[in-house]
């Protein structure tokens, strides 16, 4: 994997995490108003650089999730178990 | 329904083929205490839960245990890339190259098929969530051991990722458990 792409893969999965880790305590603590709004400012950062990583390395998820140009890159290489960091 | 993406949870980063760093990590893919079967176990028991809280947290974990489930995976898939039968052999993996060539089939470490044995859905809340509470200090306990039998900083650094969530989703257990307690003298008052 090129090393942008890989850099910006990087920057979605810790992110994301950030997002996963936000969503568990939430589970157990919805009445907190702070952790909601990291999870909002995290939501908003996360979805630009899904949405930036998809236009030029293609779909992160299929389904409809996002609308894909020109052609179909879902199958494409790499898949994630193939991916070299 | 579930929504897959196309990316890892946490790098893998393997620098060395180890073919029996392969084998143990199987304990963490098909072993009791593995991924598979954390992911299994909350998300069989979440329909019987009786709060929200508990309800959700299940559904959230479970989703996250599947992403783990697939990064060890990957571990296993890439240390063992590449591997000729005899090396197979000689390490220790040549009654699994003769079962699943270089298939990732979920098995433990001493090539014991996974189970739905390995985990309980008792339909009682309070049972369903000790249980997962022992299951997150033993998968924690498990990565401890599994860290010790290698020396490649990528896969020790991704092990070490995979402890932590252990530790968080114990913490959030307990907090489900304290609700779902709480819930239960609520109804008994009333
Ligand atoms: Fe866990």
């Amino acid at each position: 994997m090129d090393p942008k792409q890989a850099q910006m893969l990087r920057e979605i999965q810790a992110l994301e995490f950030v997002a996963v880790e936000l969503t568990l305590y939430l589970d157990t603590h919805p009445g907190e108003q702070e952790p909601l709004n990291d999870y909002n400012t995290v939501a908003e950062r996360l979805n630009q650089l899904k949405a930036h990583y998809e236009r030029t390395y293609g779909p992160l998820a299929a389904y409809g999730s996002s609308p894909v140009e020109h052609r179909w890159r879902w199958i494409e290489e790499p898949w994630p178990w193939e991916v070299q960091y | 329904m579930w929504l897959y993406e196309k990316k890892l949870q946490y790098p893998v980063r393997v620098y060395n083929r180890d073919l029996r760093m392969a084998k143990f990590l199987m304990a963490q893919y098909g072993g009791p205490d593995s991924e598979l079967s954390a992911a299994v176990r909350y998300l069989t028991q979440r329909y019987t839960m009786p709060t929200n809280k508990a309800k959700g947290l299940l559904t959230d974990i479970g989703t996250e245990e599947l992403a783990h489930w697939e990064i060890i995976g990957t571990m296993i898939y890439r240390l063992l890339q590449g591997a000729t039968p005899e090396q197979l052999r000689r390490e220790g993996l040549g009654s699994y190259f003769a079962l699943h060539d270089q298939a990732v089939y979920p098995a433990d470490a001493n090539g014991v098929p996974w189970t739905a044995a390995y985990i309980q859905a008792t339909g009682d809340p309070v049972a369903d969530l000790h249980e997962n509470l022992a299951a997150e200090q033993k998968a924690r306990a498990t990565y401890e051991r599994l860290i010790r039998l290698t020396d490649d900083p990528g896969v020790k650094d991704t092990l070490r990722f995979l402890r932590e969530r252990e530790v968080v989703h114990f913490q959030r257990f307990g907090e489900a458990l304290n609700d779902v307690q709480e819930e239960m003298a609520r109804k008994k008052i009333f």
